[in-house]
């Protein structure tokens, strides 16, 4: 096992120099003026001329490659042109509230998905499964800021059972900032309007963003139980008079978790996708939003930052779930 | 594809009563896509003031927006956008993909295992943020989306290439083939090529509803194109002021990306299903 980590290991940071590498070329090298996009079209050619030389821009391709990953490595994303705070900082600010939508919304998906999926695998070929298997591929072909912006239409414009964007209404103050995770700020100041107010803003976009991967759960769910459920174990274990909930959730589910954890595992990195629409729909101040903001404003310094930030939690996500898998299947280990 | 010819996949799809309401979809927009100017009842950029906002009526089906054009129009002229861009990128990436993947598996080896670890690194981003920033750099416009999505959409299409031409290579007739002198290029493009396609062209099938949600989703962000282009996920974020009041401005553009999305699905998961019958 411990080889198998440093294996995978050393692979994740050949990944992230890899990543920071395409990075350094979508940022450096496909736009044809780069400083035109930060001073804008009408600047005189001696401040282009002092810009080039302050970014270093007028230095050999290889130079500028080798200053940008001294750079990085040391932690430094530089500064945004937008915000003029160093990008890092940012990050840091707008990252928790991407972590609390995106983990209410896996914990929806993973709850509805799941229960969605066995139930369809028990009664196949019935109503109930026609009617699962339908709601998950609709769900899969539905545009996901579509379908915030219809919730927010329905529920908060005409029936107003829920409030409408953003994580609390504008006249509540926020709790004071200690971890940033307005969920564990407010419970820490024993904030409670502010708690309750923040979690039913939480319900729609959290719902829109785990959507998808209640449909695509859903689907390898059904899928994994019903190979399992074909299983000679299964009749055995019915033969041995065991209830049916017993047979299911204990023989079965157990048996078809492992393609399940690994379609889990694809749809918590690619949350971090659907946040970036999520915020947008619903005004929600996360890394998801701030990146819309600084890459439509050409933000060089935050599109890179924001790139290699989501890029390497995708790849610690992804190690993750592979150890998880390696844990569970011991095949896997000495491949 | 396991002894199935494309006959075979024809028929089970036209059996399969969800495939075959995926081809009818498909087939349908084709048909409105090209027929578009002469279906449409209004010029999609004609704007009309004292019109505007107006609700679904005889004159106006799906309504008219916030400058008085015509959303049935303007949605429309959407389906040519969204299918060509979706086809172009999935052409773009397909043959990108397919490329790469062929000749990594024919040289084996060293440049097989650094072709394969690049392709890794570039599956190693979120694809939409990966385009967002290709798009940021390249400047907004709808070339540009298909440029943005095709740089980290060929991924998918060099793995599968690459798997199925390193079983072709070993094969006796390539050794033939290199016997009786062909070249490399030849070698390639003319005996390897046509042995490794289906499964891209599978995948590409399977590909075609997310390309669209990328695309759509990069539009409503506003990387994509730029007003007053009919582009459905343009018009759905350009309805959101009057989401209140208005609600069909947004809906109707967003109900267009999700039966085109739905198409595509549908058909997807019949193949899928044919090729493995598990998923059944």
């Amino acid at each position: 096992m411990l080889g198998y980590i440093a294996r995978r290991l050393l692979w994740m940071v050949l990944v992230l120099w890899g990543v920071m590498t395409i990075t350094f070329f979508v940022a450096r090298v496909i736009p044809a003026d780069p400083v035109g996009a930060i001073l804008g079209p009408q600047a005189p050619p001696e401040a282009i001329e002092r810009e080039r030389e302050r970014l270093g821009l007028n230095r050999p391709i290889y130079v500028q490659y080798a200053r940008y990953v001294l750079d990085l490595l040391r932690g430094d994303l530089g500064v945004s042109l937008r915000t003029r705070r160093p990008v890092l900082q940012d990050i840091a600010q707008f990252f928790p509230a991407t972590v609390e939508l995106a983990l209410s919304a896996f914990l929806i998906g993973i709850v509805l998905g799941i229960s969605v999926g066995v139930v369809s695998a028990v009664y196949p070929g019935r109503v109930i499964d026609h009617a699962s298997r339908v709601f998950a591929i609709v769900g899969l072909s539905m545009p996901a800021f579509w379908l915030g912006l219809l919730l927010l239409l329905g529920f908060y414009y005409k029936l107003g059972w829920l409030p409408g964007p953003g994580q609390l209404p504008y006249w509540m103050p926020r709790p004071p900032r200690l971890t940033g995770f307005l969920f564990i700020d407010a419970l820490l100041a024993h904030d409670w309007p502010a708690l309750t107010s923040y979690l039913k803003h939480l319900i729609m976009p959290a719902f829109t963003l785990g959507w998808i991967s209640t449909a695509s759960i859903a689907r390898i769910t059904r899928a994994s139980m019903l190979e399992v459920l074909r299983e000679e174990y299964i009749k055995t274990a019915r033969m041995k008079g065991l209830k049916e909930t017993a047979v299911v959730m204990k023989h079965a589910f157990k048996n078809a978790l492992l393609p399940i954890i690994t379609v889990v595992g694809i749809r918590l990195a690619s949350l971090l996708e659907g946040a970036v629409l999520t915020e947008t729909v619903f005004a929600w101040p996360g890394l998801g939003r701030y990146a819309t903001y600084s890459f439509l404003s050409i933000d060089f310094n935050a599109v890179v930052g924001v790139a290699i930030f989501t890029a390497f939690l995708y790849a610690f996500c992804n190690l993750v779930v592979d150890l998880l898998y390696a844990y569970l299947n011991p095949k896997i280990r000495y491949v | 594809m396991r002894g199935l010819t494309w006959r075979d996949v024809v028929k089970h799809l036209f059996r399969n009563p969800l495939s075959l309401v995926g081809i009818v979809i498909i087939l349908g927009l084709c048909i409105l896509a090209l027929l578009a100017p002469y279906i449409a009842p209004h010029d999609p950029y004609a704007t009309d003031p004292i019109n505007k906002l107006q609700p679904p009526s005889k004159r106006n089906p799906m309504g008219t927006d916030g400058l008085g054009r015509d959303v049935w129009s303007r949605v429309l002229y959407g389906t040519r956008i969204s299918l060509w861009i979706a086809f172009l990128i999935l052409i773009i990436s397909g043959t990108l993909g397919t490329v790469i993947g062929i000749i990594s598996a024919y040289l084996g080896g060293f440049w097989d295992n650094v072709l394969m670890r690049i392709t890794d690194i570039f599956m190693a981003f979120p694809q939409l943020i990966l385009a967002m920033a290709v798009a940021a750099a390249l400047g907004p416009s709808l070339t540009n989306v298909v440029l943005a999505i095709s740089f980290g959409a060929w991924t998918v299409f060099a793995r599968l290439a690459r798997s199925r031409a390193i079983a072709v290579v070993q094969e006796d007739f390539v050794e033939a083939a290199r016997a009786c002198g062909a070249g490399h290029f030849r070698l390639l493009f003319v005996h390897i090529l046509p042995l490794a396609l289906s499964p891209v062209i599978v995948q590409g099938t399977l590909s075609m509803g997310g390309i669209i949600l990328t695309a759509a989703g990069l539009g409503f962000l506003g990387f994509g194109a730029q007003p007053p282009s009919p582009e459905w996920g343009l018009m759905v974020s350009e309805g959101r002021n009057f989401m209140p009041h208005a609600w069909w401005v947004s809906t109707f553009p967003g109900l267009a990306i999700m039966i085109t999305v739905l198409g595509f699905n549908l058909l997807g998961d019949g193949i899928r299903d044919i090729l493995d019958p598990r998923m059944r």
